[in-house]
């Protein structure tokens, strides 16, 4: 039996009296593309930061390949194959995008712990980082500075960003937003030439992006579970469609 | 140690906790708005003693003495935000930093006007001497003290749950931009803070330097204190203000009395045990 | 980029080391003055330009070793070495410890954290008067000799605190481009982002905080042997906010501008003294000034940029 790549139990969170996510159970397979997808406010940026560390369970139980990591924080769970990109985006805006690549790529190696030598002396670093920005087609904006990039460019570092730890497990959250349908076309292109061994959770309000690169999908709403299944499935779902059209 | 020294300590323990309030609170008050730590506050505190010195020398009227320090660092305060900190909206490091530029003026200007020497402001014959209640002897100018941050306390307290001004108050340190977009005048409000915070600290160094004397230096001594207060007690609370006080001003005063070569030590070690538990403070939630 | 400053700064100490004997008394001692310090601002600028963390208590640690250098001088007539290791050794000590309650904080609370803490050591060196002799502080710490090299005449300490300097300098400027030193520049671009990425935030933090004390108490032992004389005004607050100061001034995050702005202060205090006793107000003044019209110091004026 194949350790299931993300695993929640009844996962909840509460803001006071807000019940922001309730009782989620996911189980996803290693190699799966799964879409998140909900009206606004539905928690999926919530339940993405409860997957990722970034914030305490009020309850339930978050599991990475067999791996109960309920009260691991963070950066122990990046250690453990788990990579996130943000809703807003969150570079580096003073490093130049080799340097934020570096700093993405050395984050699993003792390396990051060496103090006397430059970071220019680590070829076998560098070459990662090339590689990282080579695969979204950033490799010519190595010597720039982050805050001088425009928007969809920054979008596009954030995905290297993710995907230069080599990540088992992606959390894509909303990886459109904020771009021009021509951008936007061009990042739903980049996303499905992925590693198709990499497991991808996505967050997307494009419909369209979000059912085109996904064979399953998860509707929240209020924080609750309320679709799960295959894609077409979930389509013809009537709750559903009942929550879009009527929305 | 007799019951008589606990209950002595205890009392001076509690009128320094009073003063610490009225510092404390501008300063946690000044945060909840502003989200700045004012590094002039001691100052406030400071130039509060010396113009209350002065005014209370030349018209002989504690009272008056007291309004007057209020008054005019209020104002001070005042300026300081209107025509300096708001020019640097968001940036925290050179808010700062420009506070700290001001409490070293205003130490050199303290230092220019009033001269190196310790002074002690004059205080009303009614409020000399001691008073016997039970079987201890208390000052009543300590008893005063701590009369004068109840009522302040209430006041404050009051003002922000029953007032129109006090609601918009709580409405700003809670979340500015959401109320500026209720069209709460938040720049107004901040002002309007900065200025109080900068009364309150003032009175408290009239009214202080009526037993701790009003000196050069006692800016920066001060100020630690204050900060102490506002880390155990949260900043933006004013029940925070009001417990971290009291916890300051019973700890040192034991603290000097008891171990007095490790005096700063025995303000530390508790501060460190509740950060340790909770890093934003008793009561913050900031 | 990294290449020219290095350039610059070497320039700088073979100059600085060039003219060393043809200075006249006064201008030497000056610098030499400056030349410690100038550790110390480094030493505050990893913490503050390349971590993010602004704090107000670092005499602290150029005061804890300052005394211990005091106190096994003129009580146990220890040598340079052992002085020098011990008054490290313990200023380490602090920071380690110190840290464990700073780095829990961020932010505001930080910065006052670190200020009352600061002020705890002004505490012990004012009041532990069987240690310290409180307010009135520890004289006669004699000039040090390194193998048996007498460097007390102005040229040999001179050139003694150079090569401290220089070796500071280096240390840290190795730092500060190292991966390690890299992390400490994704930490203040973004904390977040680097517990996503995989670094455990607290760890770099507190290690920068600890090194950081380090290079402060270097300096303090340093600044012990120069003085001869060493008391609490050494570790109050005004110390850390001139610090503070002279790492805004001369433009935080990039090591020489701190050790500049160092400069310009020590040089303006001393210059200052001469005419008027109103140092702290002018001191205040060009806090304002600073802050107000070049924000990004004199290197970031020199490089044309206004942050």
């Amino acid at each position: 039996m194949v350790d299931l790549a993300l695993r929640l139990d009844d996962v909840c969170r509460a803001f006071g009296g807000l019940q922001a996510v309730d009782r989620v159970t996911l189980t996803v397979r290693p190699g799966e593309r799964r879409a998140l997808i909900g009206p606004n406010g539905a928690g999926k940026t919530t339940l993405f930061n409860l997957i990722a560390g970034a914030m305490p369970l009020s309850s339930g139980r978050i599991a990475l390949f067999g791996r109960d990591v309920t009260h691991a924080p963070a950066h122990q769970r990046a250690a453990f194959g788990l990579a996130r990109t943000f809703q807003i985006t969150n570079l580096f805006p003073d490093l130049s995008v080799l340097e934020n690549c570096l700093l993405a790529v050395q984050a699993h190696s003792p390396v990051r712990f060496s103090m006397l030598r430059p970071v220019g002396r680590y070829p076998a670093l560098l070459e990662r980082a090339r590689t990282a920005l080579q695969r979204l087609e950033l490799e010519k904006l190595g010597p720039a500075v982050v805050r001088n990039l425009s928007h969809g460019e920054q979008r596009q570092l954030e995905i290297a960003l993710a995907l230069a730890g080599e990540p088992r497990v992606l959390l894509l959250d909303e990886p459109t937003a904020g771009l021009s349908p021509a951008e936007s076309r061009l990042m739903a292109g980049l996303l499905r030439r992925l590693d198709p061994a990499i497991t991808v959770l996505m967050i997307e309000h494009d419909m369209d992006i979000a059912l085109e690169l996904s064979d399953m999908v998860t509707v929240l709403h209020y924080g609750r579970v309320i679709a799960d299944g295959p894609r077409e499935q979930v389509k013809a779902d009537p709750q559903v469609r009942e929550i879009y059209l009527g929305a | 140690m007799s019951a008589e020294f606990w209950i002595a300590q205890s009392f001076n323990g509690l009128s320094y906790g009073a003063l610490l309030f009225l510092l404390a609170s501008g300063l946690s008050l000044i945060f909840g708005v502003m989200r700045i730590v004012n590094l002039a506050h001691g100052s406030y505190f400071m130039l509060g003693g010396y113009v209350g010195l002065t005014v209370a020398l030349r018209t002989q009227s504690f009272a008056l003495a007291c309004l007057a320090g209020a008054v005019a660092i209020g104002l001070v305060g005042m300026g300081m935000e209107r025509f300096f900190l708001r020019r640097l909206r968001g940036e925290t490091l050179g808010q700062v930093l420009m506070t700290i530029g001001f409490a070293l003026i205003f130490q050199d200007l303290a230092l220019l006007i009033w001269g190196g020497d310790p002074y002690t402001v004059p205080i009303p014959k009614l409020l000399t001497g001691t008073m016997r209640l039970g079987g201890a002897v208390f000052p009543i100018f300590r008893i005063f003290i701590v009369a004068v941050a109840v009522v302040v306390g209430l006041a404050l307290w009051l003002a922000m749950d029953r007032t129109r001004v006090g609601a918009m108050i709580r409405a700003a340190v809670d979340d500015a931009e959401m109320a500026g977009g209720v069209g709460i005048n938040v720049p107004r409000v901040s002002l309007f803070v900065f200025g109080l915070g900068a009364a309150l600290a003032a009175l408290g160094g009239v009214i202080g330097g009526g037993f701790l004397g009003v000196y050069p230096g006692a800016d920066f001594e001060v100020l630690p204190y204050a900060f102490v207060v506002v880390i155990v007690g949260g900043l933006g609370s004013l029940p925070g203000a009001v417990a971290g006080s009291l916890l300051v001003g019973l700890l040192d005063n034991f603290g000097k009395a008891l171990f007095p070569e490790l005096s700063y030590f025995t303000l530390f070690a508790p501060m460190a045990i509740i950060l340790a538990i909770r890093p934003t403070g008793l009561f913050g939630r900031v | 980029m990294i290449a020219r400053r290095a350039l610059l700064a070497a320039v700088v100490i073979v100059v600085l080391a060039l003219i060393g004997p043809w200075l006249p008394a006064y201008p030497l001692t000056v610098l030499t003055q400056a030349l410690i310090v100038a550790i110390l601002a480094m030493s505050l600028d990893v913490l503050l330009g390349y971590t993010g963390l602004s704090s107000l208590g670092h005499a602290a640690y150029f005061g804890v070793g300052a005394y211990v250098v005091a106190i096994m001088t003129t009580e146990h007539q220890m040598g340079l070495l052992a002085c020098l290791a011990a008054g490290v050794a313990l200023a380490t000590v602090t920071a380690a410890v110190f840290g464990l309650f700073a780095i829990r904080a961020t932010g505001t609370y930080f910065l006052m954290i670190t200020l009352a803490l600061g002020m705890v050591i002004w505490g012990l060196a004012y009041r532990w008067v069987s240690l310290t002799k409180g307010d009135n502080g520890i004289a006669g710490i004699p000039r040090p000799t390194l193998f048996g090299l007498e460097l007390g005449g102005p040229v040999p300490f001179y050139y003694f605190c150079l090569v401290c300097a220089a070796l500071a300098w280096a240390l840290m400027g190795l730092l500060v481009i190292s991966p390690f030193g890299l992390g400490l520049r994704g930490i203040r671009g973004s904390e977040g982002r680097m517990q996503a990425l995989g670094y455990n935030v607290w760890l770099h933090k507190y290690t920068a905080f600890v090194l950081s004390g380090v290079f402060g108490g270097f300096s303090g032992t340093l600044w012990a042997y120069y003085n001869g004389f060493v008391s609490p005004n050494d570790v109050q607050l005004v110390t850390s906010v001139e610090t503070l100061l002279m790492v805004a001034l001369g433009g935080s995050g990039t090591l020489i501008g701190p050790a500049l702005g160092a400069g310009v202060i020590v040089f303006l205090k001393n210059f200052v003294s001469v005419y008027t006793k109103r140092w702290l107000l002018i001191l205040g003044g060009v806090y304002i000034g600073v802050i107000l019209f070049a924000p990004s110091g004199i290197v970031g004026a020199l490089r044309g940029r206004r942050r």
